[in-house]
C-alpha cells in the first residue's frame, strides 16, 4: 500500500495533499500498489469526502485528542501506532512546514528512510527512485531509499498539480482507525496562529511585478529596481534574503515563507531561484530573469533571459520601455 | 546556559557544480567551501542566548577535515569550543548518519539547547536537526524566528522555552517547551555579527575536540545519478549588449508574450 497523509485544518484540506495524491498515484502505477490516504486530525471526516472522490482505494480518518492542536509529540506517536497497523509500504507526505516538524521524528523513531522535497518518481534500473533537487537546485539527484519499508517520501510543493489527481469511478470507502496515544507525554505547548502584521500589499493580485534578490547588492540599489517597477506598472518584491536584511519590508517578499504570486508578468532581478522562492511565483504566465549567472536556476523557469550585469541591463530596460 | 549549535560547511553560492566520475556525487576538490547560512544564523542566535543567560556555546560539526574552517570562524565569532566528528565518508552522508554521528559525540555533554540551521545548502535535506532531537530523548520545535527563554534557563533543568515557530504564508505561532530541547533555526531571525582581529586571534587557543564517527552507520538513501537539471520551460535567451538586449526584450514583451504596453 501507498499511504498517503493528508493534511488538514478544521475539514479544510490543504492543496498540497492533492499533488501529493496525484504522485502517488503515478507511484502506484510504477510500483503496482494501491494507494490510500490517511487523514490526520479533528474535523478528519469533513476533509475525506474530497478526497474519496479521487481515485483511491480508500480513505482512513484518525482522529485523536492528541492530534489537536498539533504537536510533533502527537503526530509522530499517533502516525507511529497508524502506520505499524496499516504496514504500507511507502507513505508519502506533502513537504510544509508542519511535515517538516514531525515527518524526520517519525522515520527516526521507526528507523526507516526519509527522502524530502521529491519533484518526480521514475523507475530505473529496476528500482524505484526519487528525483529531488540538490545544492540549491543547481544539480538534481536520483534517489533510491535504503532499508526496509516502509519508506518516507515528502514531495515538494507544485512539483505535482493538485488537478493532476485521477478521479475515481465511484466514492472511495471511508473508515475510522482507532490509535492510542499517551497525551500526557506530550511536551510542546503550542498558542494559537496569528499573521503578525495586516498584509497591506496584496502581491497576489498585481499583474506585473519585479522582483529582486541577492544580486542587487546593497539598500541604495533598490531605486533602480523601483524605476524599472515604475516604468512597467509593476509592484516591486523580493526574495527572502532583501527581506530578512531589511531593505524591503516582509510584506514584499514572494516564496514558501511570503506570498504566492502568478502574475502576468515577472521579472527577476539577480534572484538565481533557490526552490523556496520558485514555488512562490512559478505560477506566473511570463517570467524575465536578469541574471551574470547563466546556470541560475531562475533560467530554468523563465521564458525570457539576460545573462548580464543588472546594472547596466535594468537602466537599458527602462530607456527601451520609454521610447 | 550550555548550548550546541551544529554547523556545516557546504559550497559557496559562487561554486559551479563539477561531478565526480561516476556522477553520484560532486567534485569535491574542485569546490570552494563556507559556513551554511542558516547554521550562521543559529549560532548567532546561540550567542546572543548567552549573553543574555550565561553559560557557553559550543560549536559541533560532522564532516571531513576540512569543516576545521568553518567551525574556526565559528570560534572566531564567539563560540567558547568545539566538536568535530571527522570522517572523510561524511561529507556525502545523509541525515541519518549526520544525525547519528552527531548524537553519538553530543549525548555524554547534556546541552541545555541545540540549534541547528532549518536546513543546509547542499543536500538539503531539513532533517538532521529534528533526527537529532530524536536520538537525544529531547523535544523541539523547527523554522524558529525568536527565542524567548525564562530567567530560569541559566541553570538548565526545569527551565521553558518560548519559541516562535514561522508557517507558511505569513503565519506564525508561539510555542512552549521544557529545556534541554533542539531548535532549527530560520535564516533572517537576527542579523549576523562577523569575527573580529581579537575574536580570531582568541579563536586559536580555543579547544576543537576531535572524536571518531561511531562504526557501522549505514545510511537510508543512495544518490544513483546527479545531474543537471533538466529545464522545464525553454528560455528564450537574448543576446547582444546591454541596450541592445533591452530592446529586443522590451519588443518581445509587447508584441510576443503582451504583457506591457
Amino acid at each position: 500500500m501507498i499511504l498517503v497523509i493528508a493534511e488538514q485544518r478544521g475539514g479544510r484540506l490543504n492543496r498540497a495533499t492533492l499533488e501529493t495524491i496525484a504522485a502517488a498515484q503515478q507511484l502506484a502505477a510504477i510500483a503496482s500498489l494501491p494507494v490510500s490516504v490517511l487523514v490526520p486530525g479533528a474535523g478528519a471526516a469533513g476533509a475525506a469526502g474530497e478526497i474519496g472522490a479521487l481515485q483511491v482505494k480508500e480513505v482512513i480518518t484518525v482522529d485523536n485528542a492528541a492530534l489537536e492542536p498539533y504537536t510533533p509529540d502527537g503526530f509522530t506517536a499517533a502516525l507511529q501506532d497508524a502506520i505499524g497497523q496499516l504496514s504500507p509500504t511507502y507513505v508519502l507526505l506533502p513537504h510544509t512546514y508542519q511535515t517538516r516538524d514531525f515527518a524526520p521524528k517519525l522515520a527516526a523513531r521507526m528507523d526507516r528512510a526519509l527522502i524530502t522535497d521529491v519533484t518526480g518518481v521514475k523507475s530505473t534500473g529496476g528500482q524505484t527512485a526519487f528525483v529531488r533537487p540538490m545544492f540549491q537546485g543547481k544539480l538534481t539527484a536520483d534517489v533510491t531509499p535504503q532499508g526496509s519499508a516502509p519508506y518516507f517520501v515528502t514531495l515538494q510543493i507544485g512539483a505535482y498539480r493538485a488537478d493532476q489527481a485521477a478521479k475515481g469511478a465511484a466514492a472511495a470507502p471511508v473508515r475510522a482507525l482507532a490509535v492510542k496515544v499517551d497525551a500526557s507525554a506530550i511536551r510542546e505547548k503550542p498558542e494559537a496562529p496569528f499573521q503578525q502584521a495586516k498584509q497591506a500589499v496584496d502581491l497576489s493580485q498585481a499583474e506585473r511585478i519585479v522582483s529582486v534578490g541577492r544580486g542587487i547588492k546593497e539598500q541604495t540599489n533598490i531605486a533602480i529596481a523601483q524605476k524599472l517597477a515604475e516604468a512597467l506598472g509593476a509592484e516591486i518584491a523580493a526574495s527572502r534574503p532583501i527581506c530578512d536584511a531589511g531593505w524591503l519590508p516582509m510584506e514584499r517578499q514572494v516564496g514558501s515563507s511570503g506570498q504566492t504570486v502568478a502574475p502576468k508578468l515577472y521579472v527577476a532581478l539577480g534572484i538565481s531561484g533557490a526552490i523556496q522562492h520558485l514555488v512562490g511565483m512559478k505560477g506566473s504566465s511570463t517570467v524575465v530573469a536578469i541574471n551574470k549567472d547563466p546556470d541560475a536556476p531562475i533560467f530554468e523557469i523563465a521564458d525570457y533571459g539576460i545573462v548580464g550585469d543588472l546594472f547596466e541591463v535594468v537602466p537599458a530596460i527602462i530607456d527601451a520601455v520609454k521610447q | 546556559m550550555k548550548i550546541a549549535v551544529c554547523i556545516k560547511q557546504v559550497p559557496t553560492r559562487e561554486w559551479q557544480p563539477r561531478l565526480n566520475d561516476d556522477k553520484t556525487w560532486i567534485r569535491d576538490q574542485d569546490a570552494s567551501f563556507e559556513m551554511n547560512e542558516p547554521d550562521a544564523y543559529a549560532l548567532e542566535e546561540a550567542l546572543r542566548l548567552k549573553e543574555k543567560h550565561g553559560g557557553e556555546v559550543v560549536v559541533c560539526s560532522a564532516g571531513p577535515s576540512r569543516v576545521a574552517q568553518v567551525i574556526r570562524e565559528a570560534l572566531a565569532r564567539g563560540a567558547d569550543r568545539a566538536i568535530h566528528v571527522e570522517d572523510e565518508g561524511l561529507a556525502s552522508a545523509d541525515a541519518f548518519v549526520t544525525s547519528a554521528a552527531l548524537a553519538s559525540a553530543m549525548k555524554d555533554e547534556r546541552f541545555d539547547l541545540v540549534l541547528t540551521g532549518l536546513q543546509s545548502d547542499d543536500q538539503g535535506f531539513a532533517q538532521v536537526g529534528v533526527i537529532l532531537a530524536e536520538r537525544l530523548g529531547l523535544p523541539h520545535a523547527t523554522i524558529i524566528m525568536e527565542v524567548q527563554a525564562d530567567s530560569s534557563a541559566g541553570s538548565g533543568q526545569g527551565a521553558t522555552l518560548r519559541v516562535k515557530r514561522e508557517l507558511e504564508g505569513g503565519w506564525f505561532q508561539w510555542v512552549s517547551m521544557p529545556l534541554p530541547a533542539v531548535l532549527t533555526i530560520q535564516s533572517g531571525i537576527n542579523q549576523l555579527r562577523y569575527a573580529t582581529l581579537k575574536g580570531i586571534m582568541a579563536a586559536k587557543k580555543k579547544e576543537i575536540r576531535k572524536t571518531a564517527a561511531p562504526a557501522g552507520l549505514s545510511p537510508k538513501q543512495k544518490i544513483v545519478s546527479l545531474y543537471l537539471p533538466e529545464k522545464t520551460k525553454k528560455t528564450q535567451l537574448i543576446p547582444g549588449s546591454p541596450a541592445e538586449a533591452a530592446k529586443e526584450l522590451v519588443r518581445r514583451l509587447r508584441d510576443e508574450a503582451r504583457v506591457i504596453q
